[in-house]
């Protein structure tokens, strides 16, 4: 196992990078700590494979280094880095028995065979393959052929870390909360390093301790999953996680209140210094829809309201901007006129995309 | 034009995928084939589009037989889960050559190609190649292509199965919208309760080649004949526990009896099995009238913005959905909360006996 360090890492497709958008990967310096559980998230073509495949030493970053340990080993090839990869869709021999399979990458390293039955049993047992170890992999189903390719990647326990590439893809949708619950557990046996890439955020958020958000080639946030959903970092983790996602209203910040079309929003204790434009985000499970006028509510048209059997998704309208509210089940949305409520301490303020820090104690958790 | 599915039965080799069903879809209306992989939603389609005969039974499109038209003479539309283009066509010609097939004047193609364009949000992409456009352009550009000669019967078999879940997001909402101004037959499948959901519509709940229940999808959302279809049509699953009603009491698993109230005073003593939704399943008790569980947490599956928390109760595997995001151990003993007016009440075949009113909760029960 080991610690992983990248050092003003960089990378571009392109023999001669000039401008921003030519990379790929923009520059960065990021630690993964040795044993925990990581996920990079974020949508297609933002960078995560990439990532993921220079750690491997699958691709040889135009710029910065990759340490293990402090160890540079980014002129170093695949197999000299001592990394487990799982790729999404399963690389296994077909000819070979299912214990062949998992005993492979150990004969390779020379181990005496009854190390390698211990630890192919015990790995075997892990993912449930026990009842299959004698039968040829080729006639086993796609999620059993992933589960050995997931084998081959835990069997070795020397390995520096484990990284997957979006690992679920091909396993039945029902199959897959066993999948997820299966690699917690391993994670939790085995403490290993791994990074999990996805572009699904139930994927990364389960799987990980720490997520790391990209788009566009850039990190955008590193967080726990309460962090990503209470305090995203920037607009675009606000928008990217959760369902439907954060909600964002440019405003006019003067004296602790916000202006919003002529609205006025108090926006609580600890920005009575600011001024200025910025953009307000709130989530739409803090947003409060009330059939009364009360104090601090704002009259909003509700526009569409989707029925999804635990809650209701209003979509309303809010002066010049369409504002989405969860409302729980049981509640009734009003019809044709409502009024919001803005909990201040849901209220999070962006300034070019990034969240300002002004905010005083943060409130407990819980919608 | 209505299309009738009288007593339609497919046998591929002596395998039955389609096993006796009826169906009548009216025009206008946004039909879902819900069900897991291999429950038949393909198979349906594809005898409803003609493209299969059934062994048994009969479709009828306005009262004819679809088995004697030709495929040519039928006026049907599809999207598939792979999205497909004409890689060598720009964005609009691929829109239009259902029209050019049709031979349509040349302005009447453009409004029309740019109609459904605008309505799906590729307007400015008109000039490009598949090859330039992401995966959700290019699913567009197959909805739109499909929506443009306003077939009468439309067919989109889990068109956002490829697509990253923001995508899904914005297309479902945008589909739902764009389906409610139109004539024709619109069947959609999926294998997600949670889309079907957001669709609306109605929906035909489909196992194992079998039709279980058809009907508004809210309606067979909020009274699931079948613990089958309570479980299928809902995500995550519904949670149940066996238990009896006596004269006077509830009892649930082996928790504290608990006095009948509301709708569960109305059945008749017995053995039953009792469904409760996730988000039914509390980890703080609110009241004095709800069953506690003693229960040990299992896993927590983390969405955006809740938290799935996977408890072992008797061997059994439930799902309780929080809001926000919370953090749980692996093998920490939980207490779970139901509160008794909501939970559902099937018989031992699992045929539903009574469904909670959901929506009028009495004020804070049984806190006196």
């Amino acid at each position: 196992m080991a610690r992983i360090d990248l050092h003003k890492l960089a990378h571009s497709y392109l023999p001669k990078p000039t401008n921003e958008s030519d990379f790929a990967l923009q520059e960065m310096d990021l630690t993964w700590e040795d044993g925990h559980a990581y996920a990079l998230l974020g949508p297609s073509g933002c960078g995560k494979t990439t990532l993921l495949n220079i750690i491997s030493g699958l691709v040889t970053p135009s710029q910065g280094e990759v340490l293990f340990d402090g160890r540079d080993v980014t002129a170093q090839l695949p197999q000299e880095r001592n990394i487990a990869q799982v790729f999404q869709f399963p690389v296994i021999y077909d000819t070979m028995t299912v214990y062949n399979n998992l005993a492979f990458p150990l004969r390779n390293r020379k181990l005496p065979e009854t190390e390698i039955r211990e630890r192919v049993n015990e790995v075997a047992e892990m993912l449930e393959l026990d009842d299959v170890l004698n039968k040829r992999a080729a006639n086993l189903s796609a999620d059993a052929k992933q589960k050995i390719s997931l084998g081959r990647g835990l069997v070795r326990s020397d390995v520096a870390a484990i990284l997957f590439d979006e690992p679920l893809t091909v396993i039945d949708p029902h199959l897959k909360v066993q999948l997820r619950r299966k690699l917690k557990q391993i994670h939790a046996r085995f403490k290993l390093t791994m990074i999990y890439v996805t572009h699904d955020q139930l994927e990364a958020l389960t799987f990980a301790d720490q997520v790391v958000v990209m788009e566009a080639g850039k990190i955008l946030q590193i967080g726990s999953p309460q962090d990503l959903f209470e305090n995203p970092q920037h607009t675009f983790v606000g928008h990217f996680i959760g369902s439907p996602g954060m909600n964002f209203l440019p405003c006019q910040i003067q004296n602790g209140i916000a202006s919003i079309d002529e609205q006025q929003i108090h926006i609580g204790s600890g920005n009575e210094n600011l001024n200025g434009n910025f953009e307000l985000g709130i989530r739409p499970e803090f947003l409060i829809l009330q059939n009364k006028k009360g104090s601090g509510t704002h009259e909003v048209a509700i526009k569409v309201v989707e029925d999804l059997g635990n809650c209701k998704i209003a979509t309303v309208q809010f002066g010049n901007h369409p504002l989405k509210v969860k409302v729980p089940e049981g509640q009734d949305v009003p019809a044709g006129i409502g009024f919001l409520e803005f909990p201040p301490q849901w209220i999070r303020l962006y300034s070019n995309d990034t969240l300002i820090k002004t905010r005083s104690p943060q409130p407990e958790t819980g919608a | 034009m209505a299309m009738v599915i009288e007593n339609v039965t497919k046998m591929v080799g002596n395998k039955c995928h389609i096993n006796d069903i009826s169906l009548q879809l009216e025009p206008g209306t946004f039909n879902i084939l819900l069900g897991r992989t291999l429950s038949g939603k393909t198979t349906l389609m594809r005898l409803m589009a003609g493209l299969d005969r059934p062994t048994k039974g009969k479709i009828l499109m306005d009262g004819q037989d679809l088995t004697r038209v030709s495929i040519r003479k039928r006026d049907v539309a599809m999207v598939y889960q792979q999205f497909i283009n004409y890689p060598s066509m720009t964005i609009y010609e691929n829109i239009a050559s259902p029209l050019r097939r049709a031979k349509i004047s040349a302005t009447k193609i453009d409004h029309k190609v740019r109609e459904v364009a605008e309505m799906l949000h590729i307007e400015a992409l008109l000039d490009r190649l598949p090859v330039e456009l992401s995966g959700g352009q290019q699913q567009r550009t197959a909805i739109a292509r499909a929506l443009v000669k306003d077939a009468e019967l439309l067919l989109l078999d889990e068109p956002l199965v490829n697509l990253d879940y923001k995508l899904r997001e914005e297309l479902r909402v945008e589909m739902s919208e764009i389906f409610k101004r139109r004539k024709s037959i619109v069947v959609y499948a999926t294998t997600e309760p949670l889309e079907a959901l957001a669709l609306g519509g109605n929906t035909a709940v489909l196992h194992e080649g079998d039709l279980e229940q058809f009907g508004s999808t809210i309606e067979v959302y909020q009274h699931p004949q079948t613990t089958r279809i309570a479980q299928a049509f809902s995500d995550p699953a519904m949670n149940f526990v066996n238990g009896k009603i006596d004269t006077d009491n509830l009892y649930l698993g082996d928790a504290p009896p608990i006095p009948l109230r509301g709708h569960l005073s109305k059945l008749n003593p017995g053995n039953y099995q009792f469904g409760m939704r996730a988000n039914h399943l509390q980890l703080e008790r609110k009241s004095a009238a709800e069953v506690e569980f003693q229960t040990t947490i299992d896993l927590a599956e983390i969405s955006g913005s809740e938290t799935y928390l996977y408890v072992i109760y008797d061997n059994v595997t439930w799902v309780v959905q929080q809001q926000g995001i919370h953090k749980h151990e692996m093998g920490e003993q939980a207490h779970v909360y139901v509160d008794p007016a909501k939970i559902y009440v099937f018989d031992l075949n699992g045929h539903l006996v009574s469904t909670p009113d959901i929506n009028s909760s009495e004020p804070e029960q049984g806190v006196q």
